[in-house]
């Protein structure tokens, strides 16, 4: 191959790449370097290797910290529960309505995803017929709300995720050969053990990258926890959001997000390596290789 | 056998359809705040009273002064705007950047897959952070500039996914037939590849402008005084939302439904005309030796 044709790849890469580079990059390089700063807003913030921005951001916000692991973990399983069965039943039992429930299921993405929060909302809000359901059932107590409770964030980021959970689901469940499952019946294996033994290992791949998909960006929200929570409900996202813009305290705003940067990158770096980057890019490739 | 009992029966019917009931409700379940805001929308209110609420009586109102609110309008056509350059720049970027993943084995591929990769798994609020931390050090003016940038950074990735699922299952075969013909490898790509993309170019491009168009984190970030549609929800929410700004949603919601199923319905007529594919050709009839002169 001649020098010229070698470098056509890296002629075609190179713009996207470059962007990529500048705007994503170094942008957490200038994070990083915003995080050891020291100062206050008034006098301005002087770079001094002040280290000690990354444990004063965990140790101050420790409450927000371990609520945004919960509400996200709790979300997740509740997508995964919501998800599996919808994605099973759209791969093998929706015959000619399966395109219009794929459709159905990305309908949400049509409508700005603020919108649809503010919608919930509404929809759970103290005087909506919903919430006297539930009042009525005894699930919620008679002067009690929905809205502004850990309850409603959770139902929120469940909500805003779900799509994130079943399209992996589906995409490895639609590639599931039920020859194998066929073969467990054939071998006297209860409807049950086929499951767990045959389909369940099987579409584990399609379940860790919907857990990731959904656990990754719920962790980060802010949008569920400040319009559906109350102050007591707010996550990490809120108090990065809240450093940042509000109160102007970069470094310790900065430190913060650089942790949870860090966090991220060393799961999703982990579940690469073992998996692949077919999750995230709709795969195969990694497979033939 | 017995007749069963009407109650037995049922209870048979729904043991074998649970999955297709469960599958109806969850997917109502998904569309519940898609109908609130499309039934808000008509819904008619007290004039001096800016509300998201369900109310007596239906009205066309909120629809005929959708575009009466000027700052409304000004948010509109900034988004627009800035979906429209975002989409031009990032879906030519990406599919580059998608072509040479797919077509050209080179050095550094890992590490070109996992700089595309990342940014997707990046929660927004870390984009939106690091974005706004560069553009301090740099005291650079933020607004439509520094909007415009970071879009383009997010959309990329997802051009390239959509396109490069594209090129993997692409048939070499044409191209080589027009090699073959004395097309030189521009012409073959002008006049085979690029049209035979053109379906997944497409819905990366609608991808990337319902990402732009839909953006609030980083954007929130990023904007300074930059006010998008998201930015002007989220600044009058605080308030109580005009009711204009459902009858918008469920407009925006018709049309990328729209764009989305044109976009299918191409997509699957270009894979038909692309399938003059050997296995395809095997399948067809042919005629069994012997009986084709008796007919």
């Amino acid at each position: 191959m001649s020098l010229r044709q070698r470098l056509v790849p890296y002629w075609l890469l190179g713009p996207g790449l470059l962007w990529l580079f500048v705007f994503f990059v170094v942008p957490m390089y200038f994070m990083g370097e915003l995080a050891l700063r020291s100062g206050t807003l008034v006098t301005g913030y002087s770079f001094e290797w002040a280290w000690s921005n990354f444990p004063d951001s965990l140790t101050g916000h420790t409450e927000q910290i371990v609520r945004s692991f919960f509400y996200a973990g709790t979300a997740t399983v509740l997508a995964l529960l919501i998800a599996y069965p919808l994605a099973y039943a759209i791969a093998f039992r929706a015959g000619r309505w399966r395109n219009l429930l794929l459709f159905a299921v990305i309908a949400p993405f049509f409508t700005t995803y603020l919108i649809r929060t503010i919608a919930w909302k509404t929809i759970l809000s103290d005087d909506s017929p919903l919430v006297s359901v539930l009042q009525t059932l005894a699930l919620v107590p008679p002067d009690g709300r929905v809205l502004a409770t850990s309850g409603a964030v959770i139902a929120g980021l469940t909500y805003n995720f779900l799509p994130f959970m079943v399209l992996p689901l589906y995409a490895n469940l639609e590639r599931l050969d039920l020859r194998l499952v066929e073969a467990a019946k054939d071998l006297y294996s209860s409807s049950r053990a086929a499951f767990l033994k045959v389909t369940l290992p099987l579409t584990m791949p399609g379940i860790v990258a919907g857990v990731l998909l959904t656990f990754i960006p719920a962790f980060g929200d802010y949008i569920n926890a400040q319009l559906l929570g109350g102050t007591q409900q707010s996550m990490v996202g809120n108090v990065i959001q809240g450093l940042y813009l509000t109160q102007r305290d970069y470094p310790e705003a900065a430190a913060l997000s650089f942790l949870m940067m860090a966090l991220i990158l060393a799961v999703v770096v982990v579940y690469i390596r073992f998996a692949g980057t077919g999750a995230f890019m709709g795969s195969e490739e990694e497979v033939r290789r | 056998m017995r007749p069963r009992s009407a109650a037995a029966r049922a209870w048979a019917w729904l043991r074998r359809n649970a999955l297709p009931i469960y599958a109806g409700l969850a997917v109502a379940y998904m569309l519940i705040p898609i109908v609130v805001i499309a039934v808000f929308s008509f819904g008619a209110t007290p004039k001096d009273k800016l509300t998201f609420g369900l109310n007596e009586g239906f009205t066309l109102e909120y629809w005929s002064s959708a575009f009466s609110l000027p700052q409304l309008n000004e948010a509109l056509e900034t988004s627009v705007r800035l979906a429209a350059f975002s989409t031009a720049i990032s879906t030519a970027i990406g599919t580059l950047m998608a072509i040479a993943l797919v077509r050209h084995r080179f050095r550094g591929r890992r590490l070109t897959n996992l700089l595309i990769v990342i940014p997707m798994a990046t929660p927004e609020v870390v984009i939106g952070a690091s974005l706004l931390s560069m553009f301090i050090y740099y005291s650079f003016a933020l607004g439509f500039t520094t909007l415009l940038l970071a879009h383009v950074m997010f959309s990329i990735s997802f051009v390239v996914v959509v396109v490069r699922s594209r090129l993997i299952g692409f048939d070499r075969n044409l191209e080589e037939a027009a090699a073959d013909l004395g097309a030189t490898p521009f012409a073959t790509f002008r006049t085979v590849t690029l049209p035979l993309l053109m379906p997944a170019i497409v819905a990366a491009g609608l991808l990337a402008f319902a990402l732009s168009i839909d953006d609030f984190v980083i954007s929130n970030f990023n904007s300074g005084t930059t006010v998008t549609f998201p930015l002007y929800v989220y600044g009058v929410s605080l308030r109580g939302i005009p009711v204009q700004v459902n009858a918008l949603a469920t407009m925006l919601f018709v049309v990328a439904a729209v764009a989305a199923a044109l976009v299918l319905i191409q997509q699957r007529r270009a894979e038909r005309m692309a399938a003059v594919r050997p296995e395809v050709a095997a399948t067809a009839p042919r005629p069994v030796p012997g009986t084709a002169g008796a007919q």
